[in-house]
């Protein structure tokens, strides 16, 4: 791991990315050793063969769209760097209850909306706003894999279509999306507890 | 000793009565939501325990009852605890298992060694009575567990938010290998003497620990395992799946109790392991009786368990007081309640997602309620060795009560007042279910790409193992495949189909019977949904609800959905009735009963038309022994099932018996069924608002059924006296149905074409028939006198049939215009004259005026068929609209 400066100072941008994600310094330091662990050949970016070593992921039935999560955020879609890699993994950093008073103007990277555009964007893959019907089916498809029959997924679908869907265009716009999951405690549910 | 023994049979029966007294009252409390929102069940009950406790007392002289530890342990704890294991919600359980397994083990070694030791200081201080260290321990040990019935009877009304009430509960169960083990340690230590023991036993102590908590939890799970297995092969013995389910998580308990590991604990996890398995396995009626017979069996526990406590404190040869002892243990435990409550929090919330708060801390501090186990234990001690046990069970007694009356009393309105999140009884949408299952496979991923091993990684760990190998070996096949989601999505499904058929009730039968407005469907865009569903998965609940899918284009369709709606509703009870097996036939149920009502009454109104018509067409002609052969065959009929015959094969022999009606009489008697199935046609229709082209269609029919009343006499005369039991006639009509049509069949399908145009002399007819089942009371009482009158004359011959019509006026003396129709009508050449009125309009073309009146007559038809209105309710009034 190395001692904890030589780390920081490695890393460019250190102050700012730690005020924009609110990782602290442990956080940034272990995350950035499990940057470099990724990131097999020391080239100082992370490109999607790199995520799909990761054993664990490939049986994760949606992991494919997170992966690709972490190549739609930035400009440059083919490759991740240490900041980005950062700013996503941010969405999941708990939402502390003292800060949002103080900072609600910029909008933290991990604020109730933040995590749901998160989710959203999962779902959301051809980014048009909205959660078309195909595109959840596809999810639901993963997510239950051969253990339903495409009719009940497709019945599956068009109840979940249908529940949300307010103004009836047979897709979910992300404030449907939002409305629809206004009773979950989405701060718990999408949090991780960073281990510092 | 007799006396004695009649005395305790008197006290016996006296204290079942008490019981019985008090589950009424328990019932009353219910009722007065009022009264349970302010004072918790629990004290209540307690109070009347004391009361009870007293009048026994004062009758007695002497305390027979107390809560026998014997009759706790085995019977009472059991109940409350499997109830609370099975139905643990195991997500959340395993969510919180850290700070519970913390509050547990850590918390309640806290309380017992400080209560015990400042105990033990306050006695070397004089303030309190003489007992040794180890007596104080072993007392610190059994008064400091929580306890998980008083937690859940005081929690679950209090209604906090989950993770605080299944940390508290949780901690409540798990203590008990702490509390078991330190008792069973202490007890040991006291009866060898304090002075004999040595360093060794506390290791042991400590060994013994372990081995009875993860003992009793591996008990608990190789019992959940095998009752999952077993439960996996009870297809064909659905009526035991639920005792195998009592039994066998009783088992557990009774199990770990024999190898002297914690039972409570053994309980606990054999519920929560084999919930998953056992419900996916057990059929849905199975899966009823195990939730509500765990239910009723616990709060009866509990109930039971209260009243005792508050008999056994009456009782006061059992307990001595000692001020000092009463109060420093309550102010201890109270204490180091909170001091552990606080400190451990602290600890935890270093590692928590979600910090506990501070009012969340207070509420545990303040829910750490005592109850009937510690006042068991306190009552199992050996007088011989801890010779404090008296002062013991009084101090156990007070802090129960007090924990329970006072801090159960208390404890809502500081929820309240400090207004800690509440729990909402919510059921998760199916976006919330979806959603939050992709959250999960979310932060799994997330945590295997920031490389932390988190809760979040091994619970996807296990879930794949669960997926990949257990619930392969301990679900059905059939179960397996099916996924939760889907089964949520089920429940989810059905739970809106009971509530759009509980609050909408009459909205869906209206729409219903307005089938072909569809525009009720917008409105209702989940009944739609839940037929989808229904239909897709075939189930036998779909019948009626599909029929609002269909769009009936053409008047057979409508009438086909008629048909459908009707034998769904008219004929299931009977077919029900048969697939009952006897040994588990109930009575039954409302809906069956409401079935069968509007059954009856549809057939008794059917039923009254067809006498009436009858009487008209015995005139023309009518032998019996036609008649006899009509019963023959409905006899016959009687013996086959009913037949599924679409609506449109009864219009068709409809028509052909117009032809025949008119022609041919003796051909008549076959047709007989159809007749009343075939006027139900138009009836039906009229219902529906929107149908009225329809129903414009449908007018020319009625115009063709004439004639079938006049058969249906035929049969009817002899049925007349079964009148009162429509439904047997109902069951004969409906067989005979088919056999009509096998003869009508032929001819039947070209005259189906003519249906737009009908033989003229039906509609004559028509109005008649009307106006006769106008006088439907009248008809009743005739129809008693019919088949007299027929048996009577054997050859039955127009006259003595004429005088069973005139008889009829008479009783029915209300339309009194009417009559004076009728008898003209009864005759044959009175026919004549009403025909001629009609006959200039049936042709094809029929003019507005007319078309309208015949419209109007199955609406008369529908009225009487439905309402069944009061026989001489019709005035005259109506004539007029008819014709």
């Amino acid at each position: 791991m190395g001692s904890r400066g030589s780390t920081l100072s490695k890393i460019p941008n250190v102050d700012k990315l730690m005020q924009e994600t609110g990782f602290s310094q442990a956080h940034i330091i272990r995350l950035h050793d499990r940057f470099r662990a990724l990131d097999n050949d020391e080239k100082g970016y992370l490109c999607p063969q790199d995520f799909e070593a990761i054993k664990e992921l490939a049986m994760n039935p949606i992991g494919d769209r997170i992966i690709g999560a972490f190549f739609a955020q930035g400009p440059q879609q083919e490759t991740v760097d240490f900041n980005s890699f950062v700013k996503v993994l941010a969405h999941f950093r708990p939402t502390d209850k003292n800060r949002p008073k103080e900072s609600t103007s910029p909008d933290p990277i991990n604020s109730r909306t933040n995590k749901l555009k998160f989710a959203f964007q999962l779902y959301d893959q051809d980014k048009d706003g909205k959660i078309s019907r195909d595109e959840l089916l596809q999810v639901l498809r993963a997510m239950l894999e051969m253990q339903v029959t495409e009719e009940q997924l497709e019945s599956i679908t068009d109840r979940t279509i249908q529940e949300s869907d307010t103004d009836r265009d047979n897709a979910i716009s992300f404030e449907e999306f939002r409305k629809s999951l206004d009773k979950v405690n989405i701060e718990h549910k999408m949090s991780i507890r960073f281990l510092r | 000793p007799g006396s004695s023994v009649w005395g305790w049979c008197f006290d016996q029966w006296h204290l079942s009565a008490i019981l019985n007294n008090v589950f009424f009252f328990l019932s009353v409390f219910h009722f007065s939501q009022r009264f349970t929102t302010v004072v918790p069940e629990s004290c209540m009950l307690i109070l009347l325990g004391l009361v009870l406790g007293g009048v026994v007392l004062i009758t007695s002289k002497k305390q027979p009852y107390q809560l026998d530890p014997g009759l706790f342990f085995l019977f009472l704890l059991p109940t409350i605890v499997g109830d609370a294991g099975y139905f643990m919600p195991a997500r959340l359980f395993f969510d919180n298992l850290g700070p519970i397994l913390m509050y547990a083990v850590v918390g309640t070694l806290w309380n017992a060694f400080c209560t015990g030791f400042c105990l033990f200081g306050m006695k070397a201080a004089g303030v309190i009575v003489e007992a040794g260290l180890m007596e104080f321990l072993l007392f610190g040990a059994l008064i400091s567990a929580v306890d998980p019935v008083a937690v859940l009877a005081v929690f679950e009304e209090v209604h906090v938010n989950e993770t605080l009430f299944i940390i508290v509960f949780g901690e409540s169960l798990l203590n008990d290998a702490v509390t078991v083990v330190l008792y069973k340690v202490y007890i040991s230590f006291v009866e060898v003497g304090p002075g004999n023991v040595q360093t060794a036993d506390y290791f042991k102590g400590i060994a013994s620990f372990l081995v009875v908590s993860i003992g009793g939890t591996l008990v608990g799970l190789v019992f959940a395992g095998i009752l999952a297995f077993v439960t996996r092969f009870t297809k064909k013995v659905r009526i035991i799946e639920p005792l195998f389910v009592f039994l066998l998580v009783y088992l557990a308990y009774l199990t770990a109790e024999l190898f002297s590991l914690s039972a409570i604990l053994s309980m606990t996890f054999c519920g929560i392991g084999c919930n998953k398995y056992v419900e996916a396995n057990i059929s849905q009626k199975s899966r009823t009786t195990v939730k509500y017979t765990m239910k009723t069996l616990a709060s009866i526990a509990e109930t039971i368990i209260f009243i005792f406590l508050g008999i056994s404190a009456v009782d006061k040869s059992k307990w001595a007081w000692d001020t000092g002892l009463v109060s420093c243990t309550l102010i201890f435990i109270f204490v180091f309640r909170a001091m552990g409550v606080v400190m451990q929090t602290w600890v935890l919330n270093r590692f928590r997602l979600i910090p506990l708060d501070r009012i969340d801390q207070v509420v545990m501090s303040y829910g750490g309620l005592r109850g009937a186990v510690a006042f068991a234990l306190v009552v199992l001690l050996d007088g011989e060795h801890v010779k404090a046990k008296d002062y013991f069970v009084a101090t156990t007694i007070v802090v129960v009560f007090f924990t329970v009356m006072f801090q159960g009393l208390t404890i809502k309105p500081l929820v309240k007042w400090l207004k800690v999140p509440r729990s909402t009884n919510r059921k998760p949408t199916i976006n919330e279910e979806i959603h939050e299952r992709a959250f999960d496979h979310i932060l799994a991923a997330v945590e295997d790409i920031a490389g932390l091993n988190g809760y979040h990684h091994w619970r996807d760990k296990w879930e794949q193992f669960d997926k990949n190998y257990l619930s392969k070996l301990l679900m059905r096949k059939s179960v397996y495949r099916k996924s939760e989601l889907w089964e949520a999505y089920q429940k989810i499904n059905i739970r809106d189909a009971i509530s759009v058929i509980d609050q909408g009730g009459n909205v869906l039968t209206s729409a219903r019977l307005s089938l072909p407005s569809m525009a009720s469907r917008t409105s209702f865009p989940e009944v739609t949904n839940v037929t989808n569903y229904l239909r897709e998965n075939g189930s036998g609940v779909c019948l009626d609800l599909q029929v609002i899918d269909t769009v009936p284009g053409a008047k057979m369709e409508v009438e086909s959905e008629t048909h459908h709606f009707l034998a769904g509703n008219l004929y299931k009870p009977r077919r029900r009735y048969h697939s009952h097996y006897s040994r588990h036939f109930m009575t039954t149920g409302d809906q069956e009963r409401q079935e069968r009502e509007v059954f009856q009454r549809n057939m008794r109104s059917r039923l009254e038309n067809f006498k009436s018509t009858r009487y008209k067409r015995y005139k023309k002609d009518r032998s019996q022994k036609k008649r006899r052969g009509s019963d023959v065959k409905e006899q016959e009929a009687n013996d086959k099932p009913r037949r599924n015959v679409s609506w449109q094969d009864k219009v068709v022999p409809l028509e052909s018996e117009e032809e025949k009606g008119e022609h041919t009489e003796p051909e008549k008697e076959e047709d007989v069924g159809i007749t009343f199935v075939a006027r139900k046609a138009p009836e039906t229709p009229k219902e529906r608002p929107k149908s009225v082209p329809a129903a414009l269609e449908v007018c020319q029919s009625p115009s063709v059924f004439p004639p079938s009343p006049t058969s249906a006499e035929k049969n009817l005369p002899w049925k007349g006296g079964l009148g009162t039991l429509p439904v047997c006639v109902s069951m004969e009509a409906t067989k005979i149905i088919p056999i009509d049509l096998q003869q009508a069949w032929n001819q039947s399908i070209s005259s189906l074409e003519s249906l737009s145009s009908p033989p003229v002399p039906a509609e004559p007819q028509h109005p008649r028939v009307s106006a006769l089942s106008r006088l439907g009371g009248p008809a009743r009482i005739h129809s008693a006198t019919v088949p007299v009158t027929g048996l009577g004359s054997a050859g039955s011959t127009d006259t003595s049939q004429g005088s069973g019509q005139f008889q009829f006026p008479a009783g029915g003396g209300g339309g009194g215009g009417e009559e004076e129709e009728r008898p003209l009508s009864l005759q044959q050449q009175e026919m004549q004259p009403l025909m001629s009125l009609v006959r200039p309009p049936p042709p094809p073309p029929p003019p507005p005026p007319q078309g309208a009146a015949r419209r109007r007559n199955p609406c008369v038809y529908l009225r009487s068929l439905v309402a069944a209105p009061p026989p001489g309710s019709e005035p005259h009034s109506r004539r007029p609209t008819q014709l």
